[in-house]
């Protein structure tokens, strides 16, 4: 197969696996007798349309940017950790701890806190599984789906019978104290003109932009990186040169769920202001698919964390305004992980043919 | 704990051991010939939902079964069109086509009944009943023997034991059948296999279309046996805990039954908490026996309990000339 023009695989490739998923999708509207350019316009009405439905769309890509760098940083490595969904669980549940744990005077203070107590639970709930991969040889993605059930189960658990305040019927933390509540958007003096009303994304948004520049950094920028992507690229080779395996993939899924923890800041002490059962709500899994459709690239992750943002917050205006369930938005989800990460090849071989068919026309060349 | 609450819970055991027991056979064929399928739980998914709504629309349990084994091989195609035709990522396509299970038939089941997602309630021919076998009345009076054969072995839905069945049947196929010495070796050196002048392609077609019927099956048994139609997200991670019985199992399918009867028993005893309480003394929280399938797999997996070692082609698309 003939390699494509690096444009073509960095540009193409996706957008013409996007147009894929989204042709099949309208044949699934169309199947259930429903009309995709009106489905399309009301999700690009309520996602796009209003500083409002903006405000929901950022909130979602805040959540995205996280969990598509988490999946970003340790496909690096060659690891494919599918546990971004209990990392993100156990990241909200360092969230809740930390901001239950005093009153707190700032927000700031606050933030600086929960962000770090996210990170470290997410990283701790990935380590066992990391280390499991790295020195016995456990397959990452069998171990981190089981420690999904097991974040799940274990959260229930703490919700149930231990972080549940007396006398509350749901199961859920206490409320997070005054101090720990952060700015939204419509707080922020300058936003606050453009969004009017109250929205749910945050000042998190800002720090999901600062990992991905972190996280671009690491990669491209230090020897760490090179090693991770050398590892990620050819154990073997990574070897010989003297890269130290376990400290790798150590490192990588450390970082991943670190990343995966903190998207809790934003849903978490963002939004919520209490940690609920499922807090997560599968951000964790459209992490797969946001990394996929980015490239593996922190500025393609923050792209594709936008259009995910998009599908989510219009596919919830579906659920309100039309009779299309919400459901709709995972079943773009399925196609856009299924056309992007594994039909990519089918992509390609179309692409390569349909370029090499230009090439031979063009005379002397051929 | 008296005797008659042990064979209840045996017997909730066997009926929940069930999808597991289908599902992990499913997860069998296909890993042995060498093709990961995490997609398990959403074939399964497509199945419930197909045979739900089929057996309401044309009341006949057979026909709502035969649907569940179609959409469940309508999902194994594509998994197998993007593992092995396009050499794609065989996890990946596993976690899509999970999540397309979990929208489509929700999707689907809301356009044809409008019931918020489910299938509408099964009844009379519609489901799979249960059957008495023969002798169960008479042999009552047997003691220990006799009310375990009556309560526990006898009076489940035909699936139930279609899964015991499919055991020692695997069991030959794999072990005893031409196609299974193949299948095994296509999952273990493809290369060889091909040498030999047999299509490793076929051959891992074949194996995820009985994945596919397998599922289908389990699929079936949920929705017209376990329980009378379809709920949404009603595998409820079943397809995840076969996985975990596989590995438990170390890919056998003997050692297959023992395992998904163990992680049946441990659903079975999630449900009655007080029996637990009361055997152990101890207050134990209904999630740490939800979450025990996954941790021992992990314990298993880690290597604390004997080796796992997976087929050695395992996840690795089969690329004929270098």
């Amino acid at each position: 197969m003939d390699r494509l023009p690096r444009w073509a695989d960095v540009a193409l490739v996706p957008l013409i696996s996007l147009l894929l998923a989204a042709i099949i999708s309208a044949l699934v509207l169309l199947s259930i007798g429903q009309s995709p350019v009106e489905a399309f316009d009301v999700m690009v009405d309520g996602a796009l349309g209003s500083a409002y439905g903006w405000g929901y769309t950022l909130y979602y890509t805040t959540s995205f940017i996280f969990t598509g760098l988490s999946v970003t940083f340790a496909f690096h490595a060659s690891m494919f950790n599918i546990g971004g969904e209990g990392q993100a669980q156990l990241g909200g549940l360092g969230v809740a701890l930390v901001a239950l744990a005093l009153p707190w005077p700032h927000w700031t203070l606050a933030l600086a806190a929960a962000t770090l107590g996210a990170a470290l639970f997410g990283a701790a709930w990935a380590a066992i599984p990391a280390y499991l991969q790295a020195r016995r040889g456990s397959h990452i993605v069998i171990t981190t789906i089981m420690f999904n059930y097991i974040a799940a189960a274990f959260l229930v658990y703490l919700l149930v019978d231990v972080l549940r305040p007396a006398g509350q019927m749901d199961p859920a933390s206490a409320r997070f104290p005054e101090g720990a509540h952060l700015p939204a958007l419509n707080d922020i003096p300058g936003l606050n003109l453009i969004f009017t009303k109250p929205v749910p994304a945050n000042v998190t948004l800002f720090i999901a932009l600062a990992m991905a520049v972190v996280v671009w950094a690491i990669l491209w920028q230090t020897r760490l990186g090179y090693q991770i992507r050398a590892f990620g690229k050819s154990e073997p080779a990574a070897r010989y040169a003297g890269i130290n395996p376990t400290f790798i993939i150590m490192v990588a899924m450390l970082m991943s769920g670190a990343l995966a923890g903190m998207m809790s800041v934003n849903n978490v002490m963002g939004e919520a202001e209490r940690l609920l059962q499922n807090s997560s709500e599968g951000a964790g899994f459209i992490g797969i698919a946001v990394a996929l459709m980015g490239r593996n690239h922190p500025f393609g992750v923050v792209l594709a964390a936008l259009l995910f943002g998009f599908l989510y917050q219009g596919g919830a205006e579906l659920g309100l305004w039309t009779s299309i369930p919400i459901e709709m938005r995972i079943v773009v989800q399925g196609l856009v992980i299924l056309f992007t990460g594994a039909l990519d090849m089918m992509v390609r071989m179309l692409l390569a043919r349909i370029f090499a068919l230009f090439r031979s026309r063009q005379p002397g060349v051929a | 704990m008296d005797y008659a609450t042990l064979l209840q819970i045996l017997d909730t055991t066997l009926r929940l051991a069930t999808p597991l027991l289908f599902a992990c056979l499913a997860g069998l064929f296909s890993e042995r010939s060498g093709i990961f399928d995490i997609g398990l739980e959403g074939k399964m998914l497509a199945a419930a939902m197909a045979s739900g709504a089929v057996a309401f629309l044309t009341g006949s349990a057979w026909l709502g079964m035969l649907a569940g084994i179609g959409a469940s091989l309508v999902f194994a195609a594509i998994h197998g069109l993007a593992s092995i035709t396009f050499r794609g990522n065989q996890l990946i396509s596993g976690v899509a086509l999970n999540f397309l299970a979990s929208g489509i038939t929700v999707l689907v089941a809301q356009a044809l009944f409008g019931q918020g997602g489910r299938t509408p309630p099964l009844s009379g021919a519609a489901r799979f009943n249960p059957i008495t076998l023969p002798f169960a009345d008479t042999l009552q009076g047997v003691p220990v023997l006799g009310p375990l054969y009556r309560e526990v072995i006898s009076g489940h839905a035909l699936p139930v034991y279609l899964a015991l069945a499919m055991v020692p049947l695997s069991w030959w196929v794999l072990n005893r059948t031409r196609f299974g010495l193949r299948l095994r070796a296509v999952g273990e050196n493809p290369a060889a296999v091909d040498t030999a002048g047999v299509s490793v392609v076929g051959l891992r077609y074949a194996a995820l279309a009985i994945t596919g019927i397998l599922c289908g099956l389990a699929g079936a048994y949920m929705a017209t046996a376990l329980q009378a139609g379809f709920g949404r997200e009603m595998t409820a991670g079943r397809g995840y805990i076969a996985l975990a019985a596989l590995i438990f199992a170390k890919w056998r399918p003997v050692a297959a039954l023992w395992a998904c009867l163990l992680f049946g028993f441990f659903q079975a005893l999630a449900l009655r908490p007080d029996v637990v309480q009361a055997v152990v003394q101890v207050k134990v929280p209904v999630p740490f026996l939800d979450a025990l399938p996954y941790i021992l797999t992990v314990v298993v997996l880690a290597g604390f309990i004997g080796k796992a070692i997976p087929p050695r082609a395992g996840g690795e698309p089969y690329v004929k000339e270098r």
